[in-house]
């Protein structure tokens, strides 16, 4: 019975080892090319060698990739059905936002879910925060809230908002250590 | 039964879905769409093909007492193979499947074809009983994927024939429930009729 036992989970073990072996090095290509994919929406001219790294700003850590043509930072809010995860392509001296994109969410179906679609994302184009407020409507700024959405649409803008306050970060500590860096 | 009997039986009269009603979980949050339907049948007939042809090859040589625990560790290793195949040559498929992959291995019609089949019948006739199940639980999700896909996006397989949103609760759990049970009645009065 114990022999029985051992034997078969020996040999799903071994099993599953090769199969970890064989599969490891394209699930890490994979999820790479899932990354610069990403990348390459938010930002113009991507040359595909992202650097990644992260900067504290009010206690809260953001990853950021640093490009050629600009940043592209990871930011998660709180959404309505859990967290919100976006990429935020920030670019220029006067931060502004080249393109949004979601990379994960569990917003409701039909609903916050549309914050995926072009129709509410597209807005976020070549925005200024400078000149056009980030905040819904509702609340007094510039943002076209999805309809019956509007916790969703909140989140959204947070998480961009925040990462153009974490773009400013950046960009103030470069210029800071920009003589002493290598 | 005659082979061809093994796998049609799946297909219609032992319908995992509409007649022995097993592995619901994954019946009523994948079917979002036609497309997300189907991925999931056929992941699950690809472990449940695998884990009835090996537990009919060991089930002889294992003990009554421990012949749970092999064959969930027979099914979980198919379902991590299938899990990190998927990972690596189809990401997009195992994002939107995510959480129910895993879930396979405690799928009711994978353990029970094992249990009620597999285990006292020959290696091919469990494999082409995996096929017809397989096949049933496919065709099934994807015609329950289609209907809500059409009720509630407009849409089939992705192809948009219905400008605008559609009835949102078909995407949506209520939904999922109100199309399996309308389905299972039409299929079992069909069935009753025969």
């Amino acid at each position: 019975m114990v022999l029985c036992l051992t034997a078969v989970c020996l040999f799903c073990s071994a099993v599953l080892a090769v199969t970890y072996a064989v599969t490891k090095a394209p699930i890490a290509e994979a999820s790479q090319a899932k990354t610069n994919a990403s990348i390459a929406r938010v930002l113009p001219e991507f040359n595909g060698n992202p650097k990644l790294s992260s900067i504290t700003v009010g206690g809260v850590e953001y990853p950021y990739y640093q490009t050629e043509s600009g940043i592209a930072v990871l930011s998660t809010v709180n959404g309505f059905g859990g967290p919100l995860s976006l990429m935020v392509g920030i670019a220029g001296e006067t931060p502004e936002v080249f393109n949004t994109v979601v990379l994960s969410h569990s917003e409701t179906p039909g609903l916050g879910a549309k914050c995926v679609s072009e129709n509410f994302s597209a807005q976020f184009r070549g925005w200024d925060p400078a000149a056009k407020k980030l905040q819904v409507k509702k609340d007094g700024g510039d943002v076209d809230a999805i309809t019956a959405s509007t916790i969703t649409s909140r989140a959204y803008t947070l998480a961009i908002a925040n990462a153009v306050e974490a773009y400013k970060a950046i960009a103030g500590s470069n210029e800071e250590g920009g003589q002493d860096n290598e | 039964m005659s082979k061809l009997g093994l796998i049609t039986k799946g297909i219609v009269k032992d319908n995992p879905t509409f007649v022995l009603v097993l592995g619901m979980c994954p019946t009523l949050a994948t079917t979002t769409s036609a497309m997300n339907g189907l991925e999931m049948g056929l992941a699950t007939m690809f472990v449940l093909i695998l884990s009835n042809i090996v537990v009919s090859l060991v089930a002889p040589m294992v003990p009554d007492k421990v012949r749970i625990p092999v064959y969930i560790v027979i099914i979980a290793t198919f379902v991590t193979v299938l899990q990190l195949m998927m990972q690596a040559f189809v990401p997009d498929v195992y994002e939107t499947l995510g959480l129910f992959i895993p879930l396979i291995v405690v799928n009711c019609i994978v353990l029970g074809r094992a249990e009620a089949f597999a285990n006292k019948n020959s290696v091919v006739d469990s494999a082409l009983d995996g096929i017809g199940i397989g096949i049933g639980f496919t065709l099934s999700l994807t015609v329950i994927g289609i209907v809500r896909e059409i009720l509630g996006s407009g849409s089939v397989f992705g192809w948009k024939f219905i400008p605008g949103d559609g009835i949102l609760a078909f995407v949506m759990a209520p939904g999922a429930f109100m199309v399996l049970g309308y389905l299972m009645v039409l299929f079992n009065k069909y069935l009753a009729k025969k």
